[in-house]
């Protein structure tokens, strides 16, 4: 038995487990029971990885090859700590009165299933399938953000799904398109949609038909990605919902649309043998970087400070896998993993920073350290590793990222210094009053849980000096295949 | 030119001139049923045109020669353009001028005369009236011409001849441009007639009228050529779209048992569509005159749409 | 019979693309709900058809679910949902009609010469309905922007939906099965979602008028 089917099976069968039981008690540690459960089950899966190289599984409908194993672990991992994190969290938002019963069960069940519809996306063959699941993905997270029914959440929901299913549906557009430039060549059976068959003879893949089936991918998969211009449902479905989930939307969700954006990419360079891709990935991963940090200057709620972070460093990105080239692809690989976790790592000090002060502005968010040492260390090194410090990943990362661009696209570096200077500072400005300074804050009823910040930013801080040996040759395996 | 073509020509004019009136007395009869109300007489116009014909015409002091020339010139216009479209066959002598863009030009001469004629005494009813009518035109003109281009693009020539003989001898196809113009040319049709949804062509009351406002001035024989050529533009208007869209049953060149089946046909398809007109004039409210400008809007949209799909579907 | 076939597919999908149109232009919400149904109808039409022409016995599944979906299911969903919120008319729209009317006609324009290389390209006998399908998608997209209800909205997104089955049964004779119904149980998730918020937005607000949803913007 394929540990995948175990991958896949323990969270769907945790979303309905909980869409009964899930505003009991018990409900969180069962929660955090399903999570470990797949986290067990994918390092399961990782070792048969190791040991034999790309699988298929259940006949080619789906396939695990370096360039989504990682991300599956990863998506495993974060998923476990989340749910980890979300114990404490969610019993004080209980206790507050802002979860009741049935939202609890809600906001259980729809987890699970979110992780699910995530796996799926990432471990399926068909394309078609890809689409399906991202879509399933986005339907199981938008009653999430809107759980606490403010107007605001309700009107970021809206947002939410109004935009990623338009973007969507384009994407759709984009996935007809390349079904009929399969046809072609392939004819019309079942294997028609799978990656693996298209990526054996993207060469023969009409051009046309593929440029603009790029366009339209790139548009849909792009618009979950947080990609400007599509990107303005991004900070408000990030910040509106309760906290693990905004950390699962940033960690992971946004992962799992650039898994599907670079799959594209591959076909589509194979089909054009032209540049056009990378160029498309480029322009608009720049704008992004550009467009977030200045938005970002001007934030003053916290969570949506980092949810227009989280754009930046999407856009850096796309900008690197835009650039192409092992290097490049490289870094890229790498960026996605740090931010993953530092990312995740933020949202959870924040978490607590927000419950404690019982807001989000920033302005009225003083002194962590006094009242709770180990959150506002906590937010210090995450914002210092996602600012780039040494010897954070992030540094890594973006020091390989930076030299190739000055290498090969020397147009593009000021307004990346520029771009990540202005986020630094604003960033920098902004927390260093959040943590240190005179407060009023008490400390909350239950303890906080804060071994998984630590835990994440361990592996922030160890990505940044030593990279296991399986996971090298996995990055560099996969920049391989996208092609440099 | 041959004498079959000139008798048929003859034929047509005297059959414009004659039919119109019933046209208008037929839809009316029939508004007057589905409503419920009990229905003027069948003959009905023609009593009304006699009585017009023998009453005596009063002039404003300061009427202009246009005021007095602008019915005949109207009247002209009408049934030239009712003398052109193939009603009943296509070798017409007059069939070299029947083309589709001197068909619309020949509406908007009529229109500007009787709009100009309308503002010539300087009542306030004229002007606005005027005004009105130029609205209507305004847009439904580009909406009429694309209609007709639609079909010309089938056909690949806008002489209006050439089209119904090309529209009816073909073997039978499917063109969904022509779904999509007859739908625009409906539209179109209604808002020039000065039919409901556009207009009310019984209301006298000042909010509501278009058409009434401009012969509100005329009386007599001028009244009486005013109406004619308002059913003759009926009959004119009813006669293209029956020409673009159902074409069939009109006589070729040199067939004489022809003529008279074409004869009874057109007769068959006036009576459907003065049917349906009074159908659609009995289901739809009138619409607020300044949503009229959407209504035509729509209506030269899709006739654009038509010739979209045309060129796309490549139909040849 | 079997060469009428893409013809009537033809007429099949200016249809689809006439009640697009009409959709935009439309002021009452009832009637959207109405226009929806028969796009739905027209859709489950060319779908046999289709099937008919190609001896393809997915295709019949396909109308058949798009016909369960499109146009029994949704429309009484959204009918059940607009008598209890109360919502009849939609009076304004963001810009007036003729000008969104004139921006429909770019939008159809642009989607025939972007799509008319690639529609003969394709080696499906309705292949020239892309251009057609694409519009639809860009109509029903822009319709989603001009409104300022949410149910047009909603309409306008499902309405998308219908474009983009339709461009994925016209030019590829359908996809493969178990990605048809993977879109349609995420089409009925997402009703059933956007129905559960329109109770949501109408609790909070009192009102289902998208400007209330307008507090975040950045300033």
């Amino acid at each position: 038995m394929n540990a995948l089917y175990f991958v896949l099976g323990f969270p769907l069968l945790g979303s309905a487990v909980l869409a009964f039981t899930g505003h009991r008690d018990f409900a969180r540690n069962v929660n955090v029971g399903f999570s470990l459960a797949t986290f067990i089950a994918a390092c399961v899966l990782t070792a048969q990885i190791i040991a034999f190289g790309p699988v298929f599984v259940l006949g080619q409908q789906f396939f695990v090859d370096p360039l989504n194993m990682f991300l599956v672990t990863l998506t495993a991992f974060v998923g476990l700590t989340t749910a980890l994190f979300s114990r404490p969290y969610m019993r004080v938002e209980q206790d507050r009165g802002k979860m009741t019963p049935p939202r609890m069960r809600l906001y259980h069940g729809m987890y699970q299933l979110f992780s699910f519809t995530m796996l799926l996306a990432l471990t399926t063959n068909n394309l078609g399938i890809l689409w399906v699941a991202m879509e399933a993905a986005t339907l199981t997270t938008v009653l999430l953000v809107s759980v606490y029914r403010t107007s605001a959440s309700l009107e970021a929901a809206w947002k939410y799904f109004i935009l990623c299913g338009v973007g969507i549906a384009q994407a759709l557009f984009g996935t007809v398109l390349l079904y009929m430039a399969a046809e072609k060549v392939l004819g019309s059976q079942g294997a028609t949609l799978l990656w693996t068959s298209l990526d054996a003879v993207k060469t023969q893949l009409d051009p046309s038909i593929v440029t603009l089936a790029f366009a339209f991918l790139l548009i849909g998969y792009g618009a979950k990605v947080g990609m400007v211009p599509l990107h303005s449902w991004l900070p408000d479905a990030h910040a509106e919902g309760p906290t693990p989930v905004s950390a699962v939307l940033s960690g992971l969700l946004l992962n799992v649309a650039m898994y599907a954006v670079l799959r594209c990419k591959v076909l589509t360079d194979g089909a054009l043998q032209q540049p056009l891709a990378g160029q498309l990935m480029m322009g608009f991963g720049l704008l992004s970087v550009v467009v977030a940090s200045f938005f970002l200057s001007r934030q003053k709620d916290v969570k949506r400070m980092f949810s227009y972070s989280s754009i930046e460093h999407m856009g850096l990105i796309t900008f690197a896998f835009g650039m192409g080239g092992p290097i490049a692809n490289f870094a890229g690989l790498l960026h996605m993993t740090v931010h993953s976790l530092v990312k995740s790592a933020i949202f959870y000090t924040v978490g607590h920073a927000t419950q404690k002060a019982g807001t989000q502005v920033m302005g009225d968010i003083r002194g962590l350290i006094k009242v709770n040492p180990t959150v506002g260390w906590g937010l210090m090194l995450g914002v210092m590793a996602i600012l780039g410090m040494p010897p954070f990943g992030v540094f890594a990362s973006e020091f390989l990222i930076l030299t190739t661009a000055m290498r090969e696209q020397p147009w593009a570096t000021p307004f990346l210094f520029l771009a990540l200077g202005v986020a630094f500072a604003s960033v920098l400005i902004r927390v260093l009053p959040m943590v240190f300074g005179e407060t009023s804050l008490k400390p909350l009823a239950h303890p906080p849980a804060l071994l998984p910040v630590f835990i994440h930013l361990g592996f922030g801080l160890m990505l940044g000096l030593y990279i296991p040996p399986y996971l090298n040759t996995w990055y560099v395996q996969a920049a391989h295949m996208l092609g440099g | 030119m041959s004498i079959l073509g000139l008798l048929s020509q003859l034929m047509a004019i005297v059959l414009a001139l004659a039919l119109a009136p019933l046209l208008s007395g037929w839809v009316n009869q029939w508004r007057a049923r589905l409503q419920n109300k009990s229905a003027p007489g069948l003959l009905q116009p023609y009593r009304a045109l006699r009585k017009l014909f023998n009453k005596e015409s009063v002039l404003a002091e300061h009427a202009s020669p246009l005021f007095r020339m602008a019915p005949y010139i109207v009247f002209g216009c009408m049934l030239l353009a009712s003398a052109i479209v193939p009603t009943l066959s296509t070798d017409l002598p007059l069939s070299p001028a029947a083309d589709a863009i001197a068909l619309v030009g020949l509406f908007a001469l009529a229109r500007v005369f009787i709009s100009l004629a309308a503002m010539d005494v300087g009542t306030a009813f004229g002007s606005l009236g005027a005004r009105r009518e130029m609205l209507v035109g305004f847009l439904a003109e580009p909406a009429l011409l694309m209609v007709l281009f639609c079909a010309s693009m089938i056909s690949r020539s806008t002489s209006l001849t050439t089209i119904v003989e090309t529209l009816a001898h073909r073997e039978l196809a499917i063109y969904p441009s022509l779904l999509v113009a007859g739908v625009a040319f409906t539209m179109v049709s209604l808002a020039e007639n000065a039919r409901v949804p556009v207009d009310n062509p019984e209301t006298h009351l000042e909010l509501t009228m278009i058409h009434e406002a401009l012969i509100l001035e005329y009386s007599g024989r001028h009244l009486a050529l005013l109406e004619w050529a308002a059913s003759l533009k009926l009959f004119a208007y009813s006669c293209v779209g029956l020409a673009l869209f159902f074409p069939w049953g009109v006589a070729q060149a040199d067939a004489p048992m022809a003529l008279l089946l074409a004869l009874f046909v057109l007769v068959l398809k006036l009576a459907v569509g003065g049917f349906a007109l009074a159908c659609v004039e009995t289901l739809s409210a009138k619409m607020r005159i300044f949503r009229v400008p959407e209504f035509l809007a729509t209506a030269f949209l899709l006739a654009v749409i038509g010739l979209l799909v045309n060129i796309l579907l490549g139909v040849s | 019979m079997i060469k009428f076939v893409p013809q009537l597919i033809n007429l099949f999908a200016t249809l689809i693309l006439m009640l697009s149109f009409a959709m935009i232009s439309q002021r009452r919400i009832v009637s959207l709900i109405n226009l929806f149904t028969m796009q739905g109808a027209a859709l489950v039409a060319a779908s046999v058809l289709l099937g008919y022409a190609t001896h393809q016995p997915d295709l019949y599944v396909s109308a058949g679910l798009t016909l369960a979906l499109k146009v029994v299911l949704i429309p009484w969903l959204l009918h059940r949902v607009i008598r209890r919120l109360n919502v009849r008319w939609d009076v304004e729209t963001l810009i007036n009609i003729p000008t969104t009317m004139l921006v429909g006609i770019a939008l159809v324009i642009f989607s025939f010469s972007l799509a008319l290389p690639i529609s003969r390209l394709s080696s499906s006998i309705a292949g020239g309905s892309l251009g057609i399908a694409l519009a639809c998608v860009l109509l029903s997209f822009m319709m989603m922007i001009t409104r300022s209800k949410a149910v047009p909205q909603v309409i306008g997104f499902l309405s998308m939906e219908n474009g983009l089955i339709f461009a994925a049964t016209t030019v590829t004779n359908g996809m493969p099965m178990i990605v048809e119904f993977g879109i349609a149980l995420d089409v009925l998730v997402g009703v059933l979602i956007l129905g559960v918020f329109m109770f949501q937005i109408r609790e909070k607000f009192d009102s289902l008028d998208i400007h209330n949803l307008e507090a975040l913007k950045e300033d």
